[in-house]
């Protein structure tokens, strides 16, 4: 059978950039065109880089198969780094705030590997508790350190997220560990996650590959918290607790362990649904938590569960299904 | 001829009991050396002291001249001891041609900055693990079900899945624990064959463990008995066969003797 154009490899990269380049001219259509009001417009932020934070978190809960449950965590330390860089320094914008994002996540991703390499000796709900206990101990210490402004806050960040940087952030993030996770060393994270002892057998480092995706998850959970950062322009410890990791593991496991685009769709559908719902005010919780039992009992795997969407193999079945159907009528008619 | 395999007094201690002691043998390369015993003798210890899954109380290991004291797992295996496990761990929710080529994984050295960006090396590198996979596949007769999810195999399947993930890491000394566990008689006798072939195409010592007798008898050119942790037995099939004691091991003395 011959291949279709669809799958061909190069062809697949064009129209994908496309797909973004399209979803990119949409979302500036409606923010800018006057059809969203700037209220409805920031949502696309909080879209953004909640979609960072739930595919990055996906990374080490639905490939590497460990349960951390301290992303809020590494998202204070990114978002308390990229906004004391970026309030030191002064620089044009368009090398400030990558630098700031940029330090933001390194700072993520170090704190990462030192939390990481004691704790990734632990497996499922101990790996849970102590890295629980991490993300509170982080943010008790910027609760006291006077540098980050304590209780009060840290105020008087500039304003940088703008819809454009936030979307550059989202498909960086998922292109990253989209491509990693196809390769050998995304091979070998998987396979952790399938069996530690076979993976092991077959020659794959756990400590090194535990700690580095770990990390790598922590960094972009760094770069989240940077973009909020600049975002809100102000910081509150409180906002990074117990609740905010386990609001990202909620995304995930919605979305289904394992599935990027499953992260995003619900980490989307996550953000926007308590802000519709505001009109029913005292019932808006009640309405978010039934539609998550709702789920859970019906795709206990996730709404995507490991499926994971590629745009080309997509488009091609709907192609073929489409043809399929207008064969059959057509043969209908020559009965 | 130097052994490619040199294990000398080798012993581990559980607590109190001594799981396996003064285990010494010398494997030359290319040879097919059989381990039986009865259940709980130390087999599969003897395996999982190979791999460094327990490290030894005493005693050293040597493979192609080189202590594989103080590495850990990963490193004996890339090292070139590969091993197939007694209950099946595949990567099931992974298709049959990734499960291969994550075993491929230290035959690649592209890094994770030229796999984001899809570098040439990345991709020359890829496609031939990809290659070399296929090839694999096809000595085990899988290549058909290279896209199937590895869990959703038939049994059989699944083992001899394992065997090729375990030959994909380039092992010197394949160590195959039960390899003919649950399978019926004619697959065995293909299994067989397979394991030969395998000798023959890639040039290494195998030592396996197992307790179909047929298979055993019919392709080990040597076999250690093992009963209680300690070397009970050892020599060509047939002198096995024919030894009062492992007879004894494994029924049981005659009353009134």
């Amino acid at each position: 059978m011959k291949q279709s154009i669809l799958r061909n490899n190069k062809f697949r990269y064009l129209l994908n950039t496309l797909a973004v380049v399209l979803l990119y001219l949409l979302i500036i259509f409606l923010t800018s065109g006057g059809i969203l009001n700037r209220y409805q417009s920031n949502m696309f932020i909080q879209i953004g880089y909640n979609i960072i934070l739930a595919v990055s978190l996906n990374l080490s809960c639905g490939f590497l198969g460990q349960l951390p449950l301290g992303h809020a965590g590494f998202m204070s330390v990114g978002a308390y780094a990229s906004a004391l860089f970026s309030m030191a320094v002064d620089l044009p914008v368009y090398i400030e705030f990558p630098a700031a994002l940029l330090i933001g996540g390194i700072a993520a991703g170090i704190t990462g590997i030192i939390i990481g390499l004691p704790a990734l000796r632990l497996r499922g709900d101990y790996l849970a508790i102590i890295t629980l206990g991490f993300g509170e101990i982080i943010r008790v210490v910027i609760l006291n350190l006077k540098f980050t402004g304590g209780a009060f806050g840290l105020r008087g960040i500039e304003k940088h997220s703008s819809i454009s940087w936030v979307f550059l952030c989202t498909v960086i993030t998922i292109f990253v560990i989209h491509t990693l996770l196809k390769s050998r060393h995304g091979r070998a994270v998987i396979s952790i996650r399938e069996d530690e002892i076979a993976a092991e057998a077959s020659g794959i480092s756990l400590t090194y590959y535990k700690t580095v995706t770990f990390a790598i998850s922590a960094f972009f959970a760094g770069v989240a918290g940077g973009l909020y950062a600049h975002y809100l322009c102000i910081l509150d410890p409180s906002n990074f607790g117990f609740m905010k990791s386990v609001e990202i593991l909620v995304m995930v496991v919605l979305g289904g362990l394992g599935s990027i685009i499953g992260s995003v769709v619900s980490a989307s559908v996550l953000t926007v649904i308590p802000e519709l719902l505001r009109s029913f005010a005292d019932y808006r919780m009640v309405i978010y938590s039934l539609l998550l039992i709702i789920v859970m009992i019906f795709k206990p795997s996730g709404l995507f569960g490991r499926y994971d969407f590629s745009l080309g193999p997509a488009i091609d079945s709907a192609f073929r299904r489409i043809r399929g159907l207008i064969l059959r009528k057509g043969g209908a008619k020559n009965k | 001829m130097t052994p490619i395999l040199d294990v000398c007094n080798l012993g581990i201690k559980f607590g109190g009991l001594q799981a396996l002691d003064d285990f010494n043998v010398q494997v030359a390369n290319r040879e097919i050396v059989g381990l039986i015993g009865p259940n709980g003798a130390g087999k599969t210890t003897v395996f999982n002291l190979l791999t460094n899954v327990y490290s030894p109380s005493r005693g050293t290991i040597h493979l192609t001249g080189k202590s594989t004291k103080g590495k850990s797992t990963h490193e004996v295996t890339q090292f070139g001891i590969a091993r197939t496990f007694q209950n099946i761990r595949l990567f099931k929710n992974v298709s049959v041609l990734e499960n291969v080529m994550t075993a491929f994984h230290n035959a690649m050295d592209y890094s994770m900055f030229s796999a984001i960006l899809r570098l040439p090396s990345y991709r020359k590198q890829e496609k031939a693990a990809r290659k070399l996979a296929l090839e694999l596949l096809d000595v085990f007769d899988l290549r058909e079900m290279a896209d199937t999810l590895a869990g959703s195999l038939p049994y059989g399947a699944q083992r001899k899945l394992e065997i090729a993930r375990a030959l994909a890491t380039n092992p010197k000394v394949l160590l195959l624990d039960e390899p003919a566990a649950g399978m019926n008689p004619s697959e065995t006798s293909e299994l067989m064959m397979t394991i030969k072939d395998i000798r023959d195409k890639f040039d290494i010592a195998i030592i396996l463990i197992e307790h179909d007798m047929n298979l055993v008898m019919g392709i080990c050119e040597r076999i250690l008995v093992l009963n209680y942790g300690l070397i009970i037995a050892q020599g060509k099939p047939e002198e096995i066969k024919n030894n009062p004691i492992v007879i004894e091991a494994y029924l049981g003395q005659q009353r009134g003797e």
